[in-house]
């Protein structure tokens, strides 16, 4: 899933999201629609200007609300927003000047597609001969520069999703919210968007929050990356961090493949513990999520940071039974059972010193303790 | 929908049965419309067909009850003042039933069935009842004989046309394009002149056009409220009819037939405009 991560990797200098003039601020906000249940929990979020910071998480968890509340169509229940310092409770929608790509596009239908993109222009009582040229020059941006003369419902998914990224950026706000812009399209076009939605961002340098549930697409295109759950931000880190150093079980899941292995944290110290499956057997891990001896936690591995016929110097060995193999082209997704666990994945590549593994084979695996992430229950 | 081969006998007879039993229906609808358009090309100031009609012969026929039409003072006032009323009503109509639909169609709007259903009664409940009690109401607070309150009346009936027609437009509205328009700057009077009224135009012109023809053809609300000075079309053939039995009458019926369907053609079009701009047709 998160194998072309890294390629178009940003390479846009934030500044740190904790200094005090951060661009956008949630602080403590609540929100709930019916006065009993918060959909959003006590949310602290800073978003540093120019930052692509993508909100994620599974259907539900808040998202769509917290865009609602930051473009001003929904009110917060409690807390504050702050736009460049300046609270925007008070501001009405049409006056904070934030750009909106809608998960249905939200096109005019009775406009064409250049006067769809004028709209924002003409409200703002710009010259006839700049609209034009504005007009123009970003239709050129999103590779429409033919179509001006359509009418929305003439266009592609594609190319309706791309005049909707153009409107929310024609009149320059400083800021644009997406919400799951690409959910609509087929996964050639959808990666395809994904990287002129980035380098728009990088060439304009304009600071976007956008939402999606798609993992590979929060991981390719974002700074920062905000998982959201329940109403809550379970991490908020950088692509890498956050695939690299899950801080817990949830956002370990959500981010990639992993194997799970719960059990007792045994033994404890700074740099490592010692965890024991229910199988018995122990295993050297690094403590993220875990406070002391007796603690019920959960390993979190990724499937690509074990080996097979590990160093002998490697923290973690063990007998392993293959069980399933799914050949993959670049590597082969391996099944094992190991320390009582049958849902153990390998991932294997494709190389010649991996050799021939075969269903029924044992096999020594191993894995660092510094990949082997002992986190909450 | 042409007959498949495989038909039998049963579904022969009743596919030729239905067609039969249609066509009575657009025959029973249509004989009593159709058959006063030759008639009022009469010569004779008859209500019947002469023999030289029947026989085609030109002698048969004559304009001479359209220029009766045309040269008649009574008739070209009843004129003015259906036009006066329609018209007038027709505005005030149109805009309170958008505005209600508008408000009715948003979904923190409480006791949204109540109030419909309040709103729509003038076209519910019987005619006669409004009749009366706008009668009485209304004389005591002296609009009755006045333009203002059949016009007032006329509105009343007209409102629910509108009502229904635009809330079925906003059916199929996305509310999401009047927060795109706020998003990009519009404010809420910039993003209803813009956005919503050019995608329920269609439903409001509809309306409107109802509530014209409901006030253009009403009679038992002019019969109670208006005055000498207020008689309308309708109004003025109901005389026609009771007093002077003149085929002009039927030179006028004619006349808002041709109107009619004029009025009607109108509605289809726009509805098929209408259509077009939300995509759901091909171009
Ligand atoms: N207008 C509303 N009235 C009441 N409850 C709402 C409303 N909008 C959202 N909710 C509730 O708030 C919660 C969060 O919804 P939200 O739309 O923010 O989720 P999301 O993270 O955007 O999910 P998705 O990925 O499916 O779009 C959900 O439980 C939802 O049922
Ligand atoms: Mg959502």
């Amino acid at each position: 899933m998160a194998g072309n991560r890294g390629t178009v990797q940003s390479m846009v200098s934030v500044s740190s999201a904790a200094d005090d003039q951060s661009f956008v601020r949630f602080h403590n906000v609540q929100k709930s629609y019916d006065g009993e249940t918060l959909v959003v929990k006590n949310l602290n979020l800073d978003i540093a200007r120019g930052e692509f910071l993508t909100m994620l998480g599974p259907s539900g968890s808040g998202k769509t609300t917290c865009l609602m509340m930051l473009a001003g169509f929904e009110n917060a229940t409690h807390g504050e927003i702050r736009l460049k310092g300046q609270r925007i409770d008070n501001v009405p929608p049409h006056k904070r000047d934030i750009g909106m790509v809608f998960q249905n596009y939200a096109l005019f239908p009775h406009m064409t597609v250049a006067e769809n993109l004028a709209f924002p222009l003409k409200v703002r009582s710009i010259a006839k001969a700049e609209i034009a040229e504005r007009v123009k020059k970003v239709l050129d941006m999103v590779k429409l520069g033919h179509l001006g003369n359509r009418m929305p419902a003439q266009l592609s998914g594609g190319q309706q999703q791309r005049v909707a990224v153009a409107r929310a950026l024609v009149f320059e706000p400083t800021l644009v919210l997406m919400d799951e812009p690409l959910g609509a399209l087929d996964k050639n076009l959808r990666e395809q968007m994904q990287y002129e939605i980035k380098h728009i961002h990088e060439g304009l340098g304009v600071t976007i929050v956008y939402v999606t549930h798609d993992q590979s697409e929060a991981l390719t295109m974002s700074n920062r990356i905000a998982v959201f759950e329940d109403g809550v931000i379970q991490q908020l880190a950088s692509p890498a961090d956050l695939y690299e150093r899950p801080q817990n079980a949830f956002v370990a899941s959500f981010i990639g493949e992993n194997n799970r292995l719960p059990g007792k944290v045994e033994s404890l110290n700074g740099k490592d513990c010692g965890v024991r499956l229910a199988d018995g057997s122990l295993i050297r891990a690094l403590p993220v999520n875990v406070s002391g001896q007796g603690d019920a936690t959960t390993l979190s591995l990724r499937p690509e940071r074990v080996r097979i016929n590990p160093d002998s110097g490697t923290d973690n060995t063990f007998e392993a039974k293959v069980e399933e193999l799914i050949y993959l082209g670049d590597h082969i997704r391996t099944r094992v059972n190991v320390c009582g666990n049958d849902e153990f994945i390998i991932k294997v590549p494709n190389s010649e010193q991996n050799g021939q593994l075969a269903a029924g084979e044992t096999v020594r695996v191993g894995w660092s303790a510094q990949d082997c992430r002992a986190l909450d229950a | 929908m042409a007959l498949p081969t495989y038909a039998g006998p049963l579904e022969r007879t009743w596919y030729y049965g239905f067609r039969i039993f249609c066509g009575l229906i657009f025959f029973f609808l249509m004989a009593p419309i159709l058959v006063i358009i030759p008639l009022s090309f009469n010569v004779q100031p008859y209500f019947t067909y002469t023999r030289e009609m029947l026989t085609l012969d030109p002698a048969g026929f004559s304009m001479r009850w359209y220029n009766a039409f045309w040269n008649s003072t009574a008739w070209m006032n009843a004129i003015r003042n259906s036009l006066i009323v329609g018209v007038s009503a027709t505005l005030i109509a149109t805009v309170l039933g958008t505005l209600a639909a508008l408000g009715l169609s948003r979904r923190e709007m409480p006791f949204r069935g109540l109030i419909m259903g309040l709103l729509i009664s003038p076209m519910i409940v019987p005619l006669i009842i409004s009749a009366a009690g706008m009668f009485f109401f209304y004389s005591s607070v002296g609009l009755a004989g006045t333009f203002p309150g059949v016009i007032l009346a006329h509105a009343a009936l007209g409102t629910p046309f509108v009502i229904i027609t635009v809330t079925a437009t906003l059916v199929g509205f996305d509310h999401s394009l009047t927060r795109a328009a706020a998003s990009l700057g519009a404010s809420p009077a910039t993003a209803f002149r813009k956005i919503t009224m050019p995608l329920i135009l269609p439903g409001v012109i509809s309306g409107a056009l109802f509530a014209f023809i409901t006030s253009f053809d009403e009679i038992v609300i002019v019969l109670f409220l208006a005055g000498v000075e207020q008689r309308t079309i309708p109004r003025e053939m109901w005389s026609g009819i009771r007093e002077s039995i003149s085929p002009t009458i039927l030179a006028v019926a004619t006349i808002l037939v041709m109107f009619s369907i004029a009025l009607l053609t109108t509605i289809e079009l726009l509805r098929r405009r209408s259509e077009r701009l939300r995509g759901m047709a091909p171009q």
